[in-house]
């Protein structure tokens, strides 16, 4: 039975990347392009998660960590970028 | 494993992903950016919550070991996830206001000044309404 949620899941993460995708091809606002990005760390996060949990083995979580951590930071820096034409000040 | 970790696992690995498919629906299917910012919310608190909480129930009733990592992950998105909307929703006030080719009118239109003398704090200012902020002060 987990082994059927676990793929399902996994399908249903694998969806949701490419609808972000569409959303980060599409645009049109440059905002847009900034809430797919951060919306496809969040789903990849979710997807290395789901991976880890596939193959039972729980130093995947590192790896989600720090995707958590660059994601944010990478977010920030674009929309730092943008406002102020400058990131580090 | 038992039943009842077995049953609770599936619901929550089902819950969380369609959860983060719901969300990255209403990405695409949310009309502005303003719109757009309020369906990955779900995704990230929900959606994240439900598959770590799936995961460490897992690894505690397959290998008998309790991990931290989950929480930790699901504890900085927590506290990330209000800023970073924060600063996209800046983003698109400032495209606004400078202009920019591409940035449509949300559907409840821009929103209100913070007060009489000051507006958002972004980059540029608009060239019809002077910044109040530096008349009156000597700018050396």
């Amino acid at each position: 039975m987990i082994a059927i949620a676990l793929h399902l899941a996994a399908g249903g993460i694998a969806l949701a990347l490419l609808l972000n995708l569409w959303r980060l091809v599409r645009g049109p606002a440059l905002g847009d392009r900034i809430v797919a990005l951060d919306t496809m760390v969040i789903n990849a996060i979710a997807l290395i998660v789901l991976i880890g949990m596939i193959g039972g083995n729980d130093t995947y979580f590192e790896a989600a960590l720090l995707l958590a951590m660059v994601g944010f930071v990478s977010t920030i820096a674009y929309c730092k970028f943008i406002l102020r034409g400058d990131i580090v000040e | 494993m038992s039943v009842i970790a077995d049953i609770a696992v599936t619901i929550l690995l089902i819950l969380g992903a369609g959860f983060a498919l719901i969300g990255s629906w209403g990405l695409v299917r949310l009309p502005s950016t303003m719109e757009r910012l309020h369906g990955p919310t779900k995704a990230t608190t929900l959606g994240l919550g439900a598959l770590l909480i799936a995961s460490v129930v897992y690894f505690q009733a397959r290998l008998g070991i309790w991990t931290a990592h989950e929480l930790l992950i699901s504890l900085f998105l927590f506290v990330t996830a209000p800023i970073s909307a924060n600063m996209i929703a800046k983003v698109h006030l400032h495209r606004r206001r400078t202009h920019a080719a591409g940035e449509p009118e949300s559907i409840a239109g821009p929103p209100p000044r913070p007060s009489e003398a000051g507006d958002w704090a972004t980059f540029e200012v608009p060239i019809d309404r002077p910044s109040p902020t530096y008349e009156g002060r000597d700018i050396e």
